[in-house]
């Protein structure tokens, strides 16, 4: 059986459960900071580093005003070169198509590179209903498919989890799916990483289907890029016989000439690398040199929801660095399962609404699972200003009615506060009735989640405007 | 060497924007500024009709509440020359929020993108409009400084609230560990994830401790409430106060009762 | 009703994306710190970055005596067509041919691959394989454990941009920064991993 997130809590209640457990805090705190200082050493070492962000950004904002004509010249020179275009509206066809196309080959076990798009549309699932095992190969992706788990980071699936939970799922499950784990295996990561090393080299040797995602889709040539570290992917992308490439339509960019910028920011921001170890780039088919049939299945599944909304759709401008999971103080403490989806953190908190809309109260309630501290924007390699985005979506949350009580609560304040004698009449009775409240009291309601962890502060006798307007501010 | 205003010389018309937590539960802080700019020879006025500047609206999605409340706001401070704020995230709301308030009132966006170049939250004032370090102050105790997100990265004072801090005589000022991460009060963050909130805020109180300062000070009293709760429901005696409320004491009024005096000050 | 394509096109349509701006390009075309020109700095930095990743580097003036250091203890090693048979007079080991096609099974079991390749780029120590002349297919330069690549100093370029303008997209690339690794677990480096363990990289004048 696989997991899914469906039918998840809403943030509040999911990030609660998180919070309370401390081995998986503790294990995602150790992550992210390690992989934050990393992250700012390389950055800093460009002086034109926010010069290629601003390139980024505007690149990615070419795409998407003219994404109909990018895509129809993708498809055009992928097809000239051999391969085969599809389209997916949604997550069912984009699964669909991929089923079928596996089924045609008589393949029932295939490997996959890790892609967060398939795990988005559910795809190893849909596979799974149709008899075919997708075997992930990425070592975190295959940490968390052995440990029948969820992703928790768009980098690095098994962030929450630390090496000694690692070796105990390798140890349980690796032999129930192929090559068991070596005898006395032990929690070293180098040890680990020996262990997936072999489990999964009969699968690459023996695979006639892979099923990628890609990092970039060239509109001009028709290349596809994948960017990896273990060379998992280059043995899926090389070693079958059929290659299938599932692909968000944002995923394009224009010009071969751009790869310079994303290759530059992309591993410097997403694991404090100058380059990531591979990187594969790859035009249809090529004769005597890998795969001999090229499939690209190019999914919406909400994208172009995402790209109507003025403010959101620069949310599509996302290269999946994870910068800003691993900035996050409140990804920090919840991991990312909290977020109810393959995308968590920060872009999860805008990215999951845009593609699905509002009406879930899961999804409504992502836009608030932030301070609004801001530390995400300023490590954006494509300059998402997220609380732009966060703050936007509140605004369509409130409109929408979702939050009757509050909306009712809210608007008598602000009432209230821009009606000069009522607001003077406000802060008179908190005054004179504040100084008799107990500080360390339980508030009914929704407020209570305040003073479980904090007292009040003490409601001061005289108001400011009060001592003002006794001594005219007069100080001595 | 604090910085007199010649004689004769007409003051810009300064009004305090005070902002309403501030006014209802940290009066301290407004005349603790009050107290300091006419010490520096600001004539500060206090425009009665001022109320919120609609931040807790416009974060949770309010916008209508948030026009109205900029609308207010313009009506009140219109006229001022310059507009000092003791807290950076209301500071902020003109010039960040109000033009998306104000979208579609073309009247109340030209008002506003008029006005928010004129709101200055106090310590940029201090150092930048005044051109004032050294402000004559004295606090003799251990203090370590929490930049607030809104600080860090909405108004941008950078080193302003350290350069100001450190002119003040007899403190010694200890840094703050992880110092730039959110206290994990947001506005209605900290009531809709009281959990996360709580863990946020529960490391940041650790890291005042380790600090062992007396004293947390902030440009921000919401934050302050927020991490000075944890610290008072703890049971340590850190006291939470507002850079203003620092900057404003001098040796008349002598060391802060009831915190310890460092031993170099005594 | 109507196909995926004609649908996903009428959205993106719909969506009324106003124009964008062309985008700037200020960021630099040379490693930060290098002036292009300056072949010896360049060469540096790309042995010094390459010896970061734990990569091998040999800086030869005859390849035949490096290249039979660099393959060490391997006993076996793809040669592809297109390579100097010179490059291997000194190795005793067995080379072994890629034509007609190796099967996976018979690459897995052979120690190294030697390879010439299409550009390096010294900012991050990365060698480009294009599949050209000495270089053969990718599954050859997957499979065996031991990866020894000979680079003419001409090839290097200082950054990305030049390199990335003198490739051809239509060819298979491989880029390679240092042998496989992973970070999947708590975000710790570990070396070697699918790819080749160990890179050694043979540097001509």
């Amino acid at each position: 059986m696989t997991r899914s997130f469906l039918g998840w809590p809403a943030f509040p209640a999911a990030a609660e459960r998180e919070v309370g457990n401390r081995q998986l805090r503790e294990n995602v705190r150790r992550a992210t900071h390690t992989i934050r200082g990393k992250r700012a050493v390389l950055a800093a070492e460009r002086p034109d580093w926010d010069a290629l962000r601003d390139s980024a950004a505007a690149i990615k904002d070419q795409v998407l005003a003219d994404l109909e004509t990018q895509l129809l010249r993708a498809e055009e020179k992928v097809t000239a070169a051999g391969g085969t275009v599809h389209w997916a509206r949604d997550a069912a066809e984009a699964n669909r198509i991929v089923t079928e196309l596996v089924r045609a080959t008589g393949e029932t076990e295939i490997v996959k590179v890790k892609s967060m798009l398939t795990e988005e549309i559910g795809l190893d699932a849909a596979l799974e209903a149709a008899g075919i095992n997708a075997r992930e190969t990425d070592l975190a992706a295959t940490i968390v498919q052995l440990g029948d788990d969820l992703p928790s980071h768009v980098v690095v699936p098994a962030l929450h989890r630390n090496r000694s939970e690692i070796r105990d799922i390798f140890v349980r499950e690796m032999g129930r799916h192929g090559r068991p784990a070596p005898d006395g295996l032990t929690d070293d990561p180098a040890e680990l990483a020996e262990a997936a090393r072999l489990h999964l080299r009969e699968k690459f040797l023996g695979a006639k289907v892979a099923v990628s995602g890609a990092n970039f889709l060239v509109a001009e040539t028709g290349t596809l890029v994948v960017v990896e570290s273990e060379g998992n992917g280059r043995m899926c992308l090389t070693l079958a016989d059929t290659l299938i490439s599932v692909v968000g339509i944002e995923k394009t960019v224009p010009s071969w000439q751009d790869l310079e910028v994303f290759l530059q920011l992309l591993a410097r921001n997403a694991t404090g690398e100058r380059m990531a170890p591979y990187t594969s780039t790859w035009t249809g088919t090529t004769d005597g040199d890998g795969p001999r049939t090229f499939h690209l299945v190019l999914v919406d599944n909400g994208r172009t929801r995402a790209l109507a909304d003025p403010t959101g759709r620069q949310a599509l401008r996302c290269i999946r660095c994870g910068a800003c999971m691993n900035t996050c103080p409140v990804y920090e403490r919840t991991g990312g399962h909290a977020y109810g989806s393959v995308y968590p953190g920060p872009i999860g908190a805008i990215l999951n609404p845009l593609l699905k809309g509002l009406d879930d109260p899961q999804t409504a309630s992502l836009p608030y699972a932030s301070t609004l501290c801001g530390a995400c924007n300023e490590v954006c390699p494509v300059r998402i200003r997220f609380t732009d985005v966060l703050l936007d979506l509140r605004a369509q949350v409130a409109d929408g009615g979702q939050h009757p009580v509050e909306r009712a609560a809210l608007g008598a304040v602000g009432g209230v506060m821009a009606h000069q004698a009522a607001w003077k009449a406000a802060v008179k009775t908190a005054t004179t009735a504040g100084p008799l409240l107990p500080r360390r009291i339980k508030l009914p309601g929704a407020l209570g989640g305040w003073t479980d962890s904090r007292t009040l502060p003490a409601i001061p006798k005289e108001s400011f405007r009060g001592w003002w307007k006794r001594t005219q501010g007069d100080t001595k | 060497m604090m910085r007199s205003m010649p004689p004769n010389v007409p003051r810009p018309r300064t009004a305090l924007f005070v902002t309403c937590l501030n006014d209802t539960l940290f009066p301290g802080t407004g005349r603790a500024a009050v107290a300091l700019l006419r010490r520096l020879g600001v004539e500060v006025d206090f425009p009665p009709g001022q109320s919120c500047c609609g931040q807790m609206h416009f974060n949770t999605g309010y916008r209508k509440r948030t026009a109205e409340l900029a609308r207010h706001f313009v009506d009140t401070f219109g006229d001022y020359e310059e507009i000092v704020v003791p807290s950076a995230s209301c500071a902020g709301m003109p010039a960040e929020a109000y033009p998306l308030a104000a979208a579609g009132d073309p009247g109340l966006a030209r008002a506003v993108a008029e006005l928010a170049p004129r709101v200055v939250e106090l310590t940029e004032y201090l150092t930048d409009r005044l051109g004032v370090e050294e402000v004559g102050a004295y606090f003799p105790h251990r203090v370590t400084y929490h930049p607030t997100c809104h600080s860090l990265r909405a108004t941008r004072l950078g080193d302003r609230p350290y350069r100001l801090l450190r002119a003040v005589r007899g403190i010694d000022f200890v840094e703050l560990p992880a110092q730039e991460e959110c206290c994990g009060f947001g506005g209605t963050f900290s009531v809709k994830n009281p959990a996360v909130s709580g863990a946020m805020n529960g490391d940041k109180a650790r890291h005042v401790l380790e600090t062992g300062a007396s004293v947390l000070a902030a440009v921000d009293n919401s934050c302050l409430m927020n991490i000075g709760g944890r610290l008072d429901r703890d049971g340590h005696p850190v006291r939470t106060v507002h850079l203003v409320e620092i900057l404003a004491r001098t040796e008349q009024d002598g060391p802060l009762p009831g915190v310890p005096v460092v031993e170099e000050a005594r | 009703m109507t196909d995926a394509r004609t649908e996903i096109l009428r959205r993106i349509r719909a969506a009324a994306v106003p124009p964008a701006a062309a985008p700037p390009r200020h960021y630099l075309r040379h490693a930060p710190g290098l002036a292009e020109d300056d072949r010896p700095a360049v060469l540096a930095l790309f042995a010094e970055r390459l010896a970061e990743y734990g990569a091998t580097v040999l800086p030869a003036e005859d390849p035949a005596t490096a290249v039979a250091e660099a393959l060490g203890d391997a006993r076996t090693a793809v040669v592809p067509a297109g390579l100097p048979a010179e490059w291997t007079a000194r190795w005793d080991g067995e080379a072994r041919s890629d034509r007609p096609p190796l099967t996976h099974a018979r690459l897995d079991a052979t120690d190294a691959v030697l390879t010439t390749c299409a550009a390096a780029v010294a900012d991050s120590g990365t060698l480009i394989l294009d599949g050209g002349p000495g270089q053969g297919r990718r599954a050859a330069t997957l499979l065996p454990d031991l990866h020894v690549c000979v680079v003419r100093a001409a090839q290097v370029h200082s950054a990305l941009p030049g390199a990335l303008a003198g490739l051809d997209p239509r060819r298979p690339l491989t880029f390679v920064s240092g042998p496989s690794a992973t970070a999947d677990i708590e975000m710790i480096r570990v070396k070697g991993v699918h790819g080749p363990r160990r890179l050694a990289v043979v540097l001509l004048p």
